[in-house]
This record gives structure tokens, sequence and C-alpha cells, in this order.
């Protein structure tokens, strides 16, 4: 007879209940009637339609949003640049320093991150009067931090590309530049769209940052959520916090859906390339 | 030199590299290229002519590579320059020049259809669409690729990849198609096929292709001539047969086929005739041998292939010509179509002969096997004399 392995059963229930219960339970607790968080007071989707009505979430969520895919961009172009630069420049003195520099602010505290960013743009506003306190400085420090994202995912992405195809192109007749961007960056795509997305969701949900860099009138929906959740948690907060959950569950679950269908297509193809080989 | 070699998709008498006035349509003038410290090309110097299927062999890290990327552009040399059709190209970047290169690894374009890649030379071509067109049909067909024209490189197997690159790399007609290992990645049947292909090719575009391998088999094969690199230098230069038949050195003795090499002193010298004391040997070896003849009391190595000793387990009568020598069989392996005998000489040295077994017999009817004793004979002519 075989035995059931319940420790296995056990722990991966206990793991999964870690994860998902606190959430399930936010979920549970949007669509309740009553004003107390805790205490339930029937099924009402009331809190979801008030929402809609609260100019000041819709502000935050659309300058989170314009945050999150300015810094975003800019943060997959240089990063995308640094990336290329250090998997291409063969080896020269400090490399190893370099490639340390831009991976470091991935383990930084981030408050460490926030208080050099804010002393830095003070000090910058006090000599040319620029950059203001906002969506720039904001803007600026999450392209800080996501910049070594891209970077590392970049990275590895053109360390394992055969460097025989840039030569290739370079030999049918292409300049460097053209090379670029007929062949490199097509084969490196996934890599940075990667990078992008990553940056994308690291900007939207930063909190530690973003409350140092922040300026008057410009709270993004992170903050705003944790400003009002510090009085106490309401049930329009759960209803918010839901409505990001099921967003980004399923974009996650439609870019796994994808890539999964893509690895499918993929093992046919070539099953079928040896089979007509045969 | 009077060698009858006809060269694979050639006729005889052409053969450009022993006419005087001929003027080379690749020259290598002296290059040489370091890295760092260590020199991977030592002033070389070669001149390649134009039709030609020129072979650069050598094991690894002896340079051939090195060489091959300098004529594409992906290095510089450190010094010396290089010459195509009369144009000094060292100094041209590789999106300049009139060669192409099909990479060991085919660098396909992974994002690219078959057509696409096999068209993407032609981007930068004064061309018409309908020319473009043309000219790539023209060309999958000529690589038997037609039907695939839309397939990615990962829906296509080795041999597929290796003719879409090879397609790719004369898509813009280049004066000269360099080569890097370009049946490495194949298995052994298909590798076979491809050679004949790839010579058929070579004969009816009429470019000048340049190999790089590993494989002496497969620079035999395909070559009109074949440079011996090894640790940066050129050892020898020859057609197939100049190479296997009368290498000058013996590291090409040795590295080309197998071959048996005795330390000697010479003797005596005659006409055409020289005579070798070898000791591993027991006996005074007798070798023909024209050009320059080795002074007496040199100290020379002598060679034989072992395909071309006889093994037999009778003496031969005194009538018989050639050198004899006795031993007892110690190794024998059948590979079927010859058996490969290792025979001990009473010195305790070793001598690998190959015979094939042109008449069927079972085990008990061989030639020889085990603990036989033995004589092998081997025709003046077959012993080849080094000096280096």
């Amino acid at each position: 007879m075989k035995r059931r392995p319940y420790f296995l059963i056990f722990a991966l229930i206990f793991g999964y209940a870690f994860f998902y219960v606190p959430i399930a339970s936010m979920i549970f607790y949007s669509f309740n009637k009553s004003r107390l968080a805790t205490v339930w007071g029937g099924f009402s989707t009331e809190w979801y339609g008030k929402l809609l009505d609260n100019q000041q979430v819709l502000d935050a969520a659309w300058l989170s949003l314009r945050i999150a895919f300015v810094s975003a961009t800019v943060a997959t172009i240089l990063g995308t640049m640094a990336g290329m630069a250090l998997a291409r420049f063969a080896r020269f003195r400090g490399r190893t320093l370099f490639s340390g520099l831009v991976s470091a602010p991935l383990v930084m505290p981030e408050v460490i991150t926030g208080i050099s960013l804010v002393l830095f743009f003070i000090a910058l506003n006090g000599m040319i009067g620029w950059p203001t306190r906002g969506f720039t400085t904001i803007t600026l420090a999450h392209i800080t931090f996501s910049l070594s994202y891209v970077t590392v995912v970049v990275q590895s992405r053109l360390a394992s590309m055969d460097r025989a195809v840039e030569e290739a192109a370079m030999d049918l007749g292409s300049k460097p530049l053209r090379v670029l961007f007929d062949v490199t960056l097509p084969i490196i795509a996934p890599a940075i769209i990667a990078g992008w997305l990553l940056s994308f969701t690291l900007s939207l949900d930063d909190v530690v940052i973003t409350a140092f860099t922040n300026g008057p009138g410009s709270t993004t929906l992170p903050l705003y959520i944790f400003s009002k959740v510090r009085l106490g948690v309401t049930p329009d907060m759960n209803a918010l916090a839901t409505i990001i959950v099921v967003l980004v569950g399923s974009g996650v679950a439609i870019a796994g859906w994808i890539m999964h269908r893509a690895d499918k297509k993929r093992e046919r193809d070539v099953q079928m390339a040896i089979a007509a080989n045969k | 030199m009077d060698v009858d070699t006809k060269p694979p998709g050639s006729e005889s008498g052409d053969k450009p590299w022993l006419d005087q006035k001929a003027k080379p349509f690749i020259r290598i003038d002296g290059v040489t290229k370091k890295f760092g410290e260590f020199t991977a090309v030592d002033n070389v110097s070669l001149d390649i002519f134009k039709g030609e299927l020129f072979a650069l062999l050598g094991g690894s890290g002896c340079g051939k590579t090195t060489l091959l990327r300098m004529l594409a552009g992906f290095e510089t040399p450190t010094a010396g320059r290089l010459f195509l059709d009369g144009q000094d190209m060292t100094e041209l970047p590789p999106y300049e020049r009139p060669a192409n290169m099909m990479f060991q690894s085919y660098a396909l374009f992974p994002h690219m259809t078959v057509e696409k890649n096999v068209g993407y030379g032609l981007k930068h071509e004064a061309l018409t669409d309908a020319q473009r067109k043309d000219r790539v049909k023209e060309l999958l067909d000529l690589v038997q690729l037609t039907p695939l024209a839309g397939r990615k490189p990962h829906q296509l197997s080795g041999g597929q990849r290796q003719r879409v690159a090879l397609a790719r790399a004369l898509a813009k007609r280049p004066k000269v198609l360099l080569l890097d290992e370009p049946l490495g990645a194949l298995d052994k049947k298909l590798r076979e096929q491809t050679q004949f292909e790839l010579i058929n090719i070579q004969y009816k575009l009429g470019v000048t292709f340049i190999v790089v391998t590993h494989d002496q088999e497969e620079a035999m094969t395909l070559a009109t001539r074949i440079a011996v690199m090894d640790r940066g230098l050129i050892r020898q230069i020859g057609t197939p047969t100049e190479i296997y038949e009368f290498p000058r050195t013996r590291f090409v003795a040795d590295f080309i086929g197998s071959i048996n090499i005795f330390d000697g002193e010479v003797k005596s010298v005659a006409k055409n005739k020289v005579t070798v004391a070898a000791p591993a040997l027991g006996a005074d070896v007798i070798v023909e041998h024209t050009g320059t003849m080795p002074a007496p009391g040199a100290k020379v190595s002598i060679a034989v292939r072992p395909e071309k000793i006889a093994i037999e387990r009778k003496e031969p009568g005194a009538d018989a010509t050639g050198n004899t020598i006795a031993g007892k069989v110690i190794d024998l392996g059948y590979f079927g179509k010859d058996s490969l005998y290792r025979v001990k000489l009473p010195s305790g040295t070793m001598v690998r002969v190959n015979a094939v077994n042109s008449r069927r017999a079972d085990e008990n009817e061989r030639v020889a096997v085990w603990e036989d004793n033995v004589w092998l004979t081997f025709a003046p002519s077959s012993v080849i004399i080094l000096t280096e």
C-alpha cells in the first residue's frame, strides 16, 4: 500500500494559506455592507461604487500610472544601454566594481535610497532651481531603483546570446547601429519587455522612496492607501486593494498564458521539423 | 613537382599555384595577430587563387579561425597586410568587405524566416524589389529550401540550418566565401553528403572558398589545397595528395592520417635511393627519394603509412623486393572493410599495419591473428624521409 505523504500535503496547505488567506479575507471584507472592516454585515458592492466617486482615489491612481509609465520607459532605455555596456565591453579596469555598483541598489535599504535622493534633490533645487518636488522627483527616484533591475535582466540575456549573430549581420553589410536595431534589440526584446513590466510594477507599488520624494499635491495610490489605513482600515480601501489584486493577478495570468502558448507552439514546431527530416 | 592530383571540381592542369605568373586573388602578407602576450597567428604569408577551395587545417588553438576572422574583418592584424583582388582590405570594416562568412554556429537570425535570413544582406545592395526576390528564390533553389522559405530557424533541422547559412552567405555574391567549420555540427552521414553538395555549389558558382576545419578527412575531400597550421604557423601548403603522401615535417605527417615514424641515420646515398639505418626496425631501410638528397650521416626520421605495409604469415622469398622486417601480432582490430594490426618488432617497437580485407574470410582464415609471427613488407617508394 502506498503511504500518503501527509506531511507534504500539510506543508503545501499551510504554505499557500500563509500566502493567500490574508488576501482572501481582504477580498471577502471588501464586499462587506458594514462600515466596520472586521464585522460582517451582509453582502454589498457599494464600496466599489463609492471608489468611483472618490476624486482623490482617481487622481492618485492616475498619477501613479503616469509615474509608473514614464519611469519604466526611461529606466528601460537607460538600463538596456547599461546592460549592453556591461555585457559587451570585454574587460576593462574596474569592470567588477561597475557591475557591483549597478546591482547595489537592489539590496540597498529603501530608507537610505529615499533619504539620499531627497537630500540630493533639495541640494540640486537650491543650485539650479530644478527639480521641484512632486511628479518629477518621484519619477526620477523610481527610475533610479528600476534601472538596476532592467540592467541585470538585459545583461544576463545578452550574455547568453550568440555574438556570431551580430557578426553575421555586420558581415552582410550592416553598420553597427543597423545591427543593433535589426538583430540585437529584436533578440533581447523579451528581456526588455520583462524589464519594463518589472519597473512598471515596482514603481506602481513603491511606498517608502515615494514618501521621501513626493511633494505637496502629489500623492500616489499606495501613499493614499497608506495614509488612509493609518486611521483604520475601511471597506473602501479593501475594495481598492481588491481591484489592484485582480488587475495584477489577471495581468500575470495572461502573460503566463501567452508565454506558455508560445513555448508549446515552439515545441510542436521543433518536433515537426525533426519528424520531417526522418 | 609532378604529382598527379585532380582536385575536386576542377580540370586537371587547372593549378594556378604552380604558375609563376598567375596573380593571387587573396594575398595574406606577413600577417601576425597577438592577443596580449599570446601570438595566435605568427607572420603567415599565403597566396590563394581565384576559384580555389582552400582549407586551413589544424587543431584547436592553431590560429586557423583567427586567420579567417581577420579575412572577414572581425579582427585586425597586429602586423602584415591582407589583399583581396588587388585591393588592400587590412583596415576595411567587415561590412565593407566583398567577403562573406558562414559561421560555425550558423548564426542565423532567430527572429526572421528563412527567406528573410537569406535576403538580409541584399537590403544594402542597389537592387529593385523584384531583383531581390529573384535572387533569394535562386539561392533557395540552389540549397533546395524553397518549400521551407517561411519557416523560422528553430523549425529547421541542423542540416537545413546549415543550408540557410550557406545561402545567406552567398546572397551578396561575395568574391570570397569564408567557412568556419561548415560541417562541424552535422552528424557523420549528413556530413559526407553535405561535403559533396558544398563542392558542387562551389564549382557551379566559381566563388573562392576558404574553409577552416580541424577534420583532416573533411579538408582532404573538399579542398584543392590545404594549409596545415600549428601554433600560429603554416607547416605545409599543398594539394591533399601532396600533404598526405609527401609530408615534409613530422608534425604534418603525424597530423594527417596515421603513420609509423622511426628515427634513423642516413648510411649511403645513391641516385634516387637513400639507405637509412633505423635501429628500431633492426634493419637498413631503402628509400626512394627525389628532390634534395640528405647527406650521409644526417639524422632523419623515416615514415611509412600503415596501409602501405603488406602483412604476411610466410616469409617472402629471396626474390622479393622492398624492405622486409619480422614481428609478432600483438593487437588486431577488425573494422569490416579493413583490419588494423599492431605488430611488435624484436626491438620492442610497435608498427601499425592497415590491411584491406579484400577476401571474404571467417575468423580462422584471417591473414594473421594474435601471437602470429608475421613478415612486413613495404616498397622503397612508400617510405618518406622527414628532415625536420
